[in-house]
């Protein structure tokens, strides 16, 4: 086989991997999307809280250690000590699950009925509270976020494809694992939304508040629990983006990746979250692979954009987005 | 059992046959203001069982507005709401039906995105009890149960006439077929109270003529107590057990359709006064 089709080959498996957490990124929007009609902005802010909650009940440091210090000029940073993987994990799960508790209680219950820009205004100002609590919470440095997952190159892999073609294809093991992860949870998640009570209730509340109400659907409850699974998805994505680059701010900037995802695969379909996903990232590397090279490279910066821009005008509705007639 | 047919009594018997139970509902005395707008003023009746219970009135005389004060949607300043016989505190709709009162709406409040039959599946879910982790594993409890309800839903689908749109998403769907979903998802959670808003408003003769044909059977075969709202007085005149008339926030006439047609108040109501 010619090198150049081995190496595009590689360079597909790899976008297939970022692609996936791109996707995992993009669930969060489309859950609370498809319970509330919101655009949630603060779906990366989530993702950066969570991974740095997650770091901090790992190292045992102690929430608020800067202010504490500073009003009561103590000494505390750490407590003496650190919480296993999984357990933290669960932790912080719980966190985001009362997260989503206080944001339904303090800034959604005081919303209903409202029109779908003032949630979304709502999400914003949400977003910004979040970043500068987090930063409080458990200070501003970058974080190396380790739960044990596997890093570097897969040596199976490698050595499988060497005695195959003669090439040996590099996959990093901790994009294996979140394709794992991602697909795992977004079975789950089609799943628990088309077969259980629940998920007919939550898209029943996507729906129609009124029509939910009259069949005895509790809207409070609907919302606390897709803000809980959403703030879940938030952490996992968290952990496999903090694993790759660290914990810090800049983690709440992957929101914007997910936007294009979005625009592709429909704002309202979680297969659509996936394979937008997968297409952006294929896509942006096969490019840079192909084209990148004539026009002087880091087409990636600008390449889901553009894409992005294009199916708006082609198919606003994405590939699997409901398409909305309004009857006149 | 004795059968009567005075309608004072505890319970009776009308003309053709139905047995008309005690009051299921009882509004006493009450009042809803929005601001300074009094939409209802000091009104009280009460709703039996069995019963089709209609509330009729000018536009904007208040029925909407009572209908929502039964199902929770509003909540009244003064008067009291009384359910199978207990006082109801303050409630949320959510709540109000969960004890057993479905309604439909004017404006049609669907799911859209779902199908017909979907749709109806919503009207059972207060009577699914399997929780999260018996519907993973998806045997016993939460297996029989959704076949359990399934069947129920097909019963409704079948007596409203709409099997052959079982599988199509509602949003596809014309105004009158609708409104018969509509119906059909409140009809699926079986009601001890079912409250119609207006359930022929939009419809041509032909589509009227269906659905007073479905709302009196549905009293008839299932028992279901009714109380619908309505500003077409012809219709209700022929459906109903009993009218309350409604005017300006106020009760202008209840009783018998004929005790109200021949009701000075509600005729002035309807065909103007003249001032001379």
């Amino acid at each position: 086989m010619p090198e150049q089709l081995l190496f595009a080959m590689e360079v597909t498996l790899n976008g297939l991997m970022a692609g996936v957490l791109y996707a995992l990124v993009a669930l969060g929007f489309v859950l609370i999307f498809k319970a509330s009609g919101i655009f949630n902005y603060a779906q990366g802010v989530m993702a950066l809280f969570a991974a740095l909650t997650l770091v901090g009940i790992q190292q045992g440091q102690v929430p608020f250690a800067h202010l504490i210090n500073a009003i009561f000029g103590t000494e505390v940073h750490h407590f003496p000590w650190q919480v296993p993987s999984l357990i933290a994990i669960v932790l912080a799960a719980g966190v985001m699950i009362l997260f989503a508790w206080i944001v339904e209680k303090y800034v959604l219950q005081h919303l209903i009925g409202q029109p779908d820009i003032i949630l979304f205004m709502a999400t914003i100002g949400l977003a910004y509270f979040m970043e500068g609590f987090g930063d409080i919470m458990w200070g501003s440095d970058i974080k190396k976020l380790d739960v044990g997952l596997p890093q570097g190159m897969n040596a199976t892999i490698d050595q499988v494809t060497f005695d195959w073609f003669g090439y040996g294809f590099f996959i990093d093991n901790l994009d294996i694992v979140a394709a794992i992860v991602a697909s795992l949870l977004v079975a789950a998640l089609t799943i628990f939304s088309q077969y259980s009570k629940q998920g007919r209730a939550l898209r029943a509340v996507a729906d129609d508040h009124s029509a939910a109400l009259s069949v005895g659907i509790s809207l409070r409850f609907i919302w606390v629990l897709v803000w809980s699974i959403a703030g879940f998805v938030a952490l996992v994505a968290g952990i496999m983006w903090g694993a790759k680059s660290g914990v810090q701010f800049s983690l709440s900037l992957i929101a914007l990746k997910a936007l294009p995802v979005l625009m592709l695969g429909g704002f309202t379909s979680i297969p659509g979250a996936i394979v937008g996903g997968l297409i952006i990232g294929v896509g942006e590397q096969l490019f840079e692979f192909t084209i990148g090279p004539m026009i002087g490279g880091a087409t990636q910066n600008w390449f889901a954009y553009v894409l992005a821009l294009i199916f708006l005008i082609f198919r606003p509705q994405g590939l699997f987005g409901e398409k909305i007639i309004e009857r006149v | 059992m004795t059968t009567t047919t005075d309608m004072n009594a505890d319970s009776y018997v009308t003309a053709d046959g139905r047995t008309i139970g005690p009051v299921v509902m009882d509004m006493k005395n009450i009042t809803l203001r929005f601001g300074g707008v009094v939409a209802i003023k000091d009104i009280s009746f009460d709703i039996r069982e069995g019963e089709i219970r209609a509330i009729i009135g000018p536009n904007g005389a208040g029925k909407s507005s009572m209908l929502n004060v039964i199902s929770g949607f509003y909540k009244p300043q003064e008067g009291e709401v009384w359910f199978r016989g207990e006082k109801r505190p303050p409630m949320k709709p959510y709540q109000v039906a969960r004890q057993g009162l479905a309604r439909t709406f004017q404006n049609i409040a669907l799911f859209d995105g779902m199908t017909v039959l979907d749709n109806i599946m919503t009207g059972r879910l207060n009577h699914m009890k399997a929780n999260l982790l018996q519907q993973a594993i998806w045997k016993g409890k939460a297996e029989r149960e959704e076949i359990a309800n399934r069947e129920i839903c097909e019963k409704v689908i079948d007596f409203l006439e709409i099997q052959h749109i079982r599988k199509t998403p509602v949003g596809r769907l014309p105004y009158g077929l609708k409104k018969r979903v509509e119906l059909a998802r409140a009809l699926a959670a079986q009601p001890s109270l079912l409250l119609l808003d207006e359930p022929m408003a939009g419809m041509n003769v032909e589509e009227k003529e269906d659905m007073s044909r479905f709302i009196l059977d549905m009293n008839d075969e299932f028992g279901t107590t009714i109380a619908l709202i309505e500003h077409d007085m012809g219709v209700v005149m022929d459906l109903s057990d009993r009218v309350v008339v409604m005017d300006y926030g106020k009760k202008i006439g209840d009783g018998t359709p004929d005790e109200v047609r021949n009701n000075q108040d509600v005729i002035d109501a309807y065909l103007g006064v003249s001032h001379d």
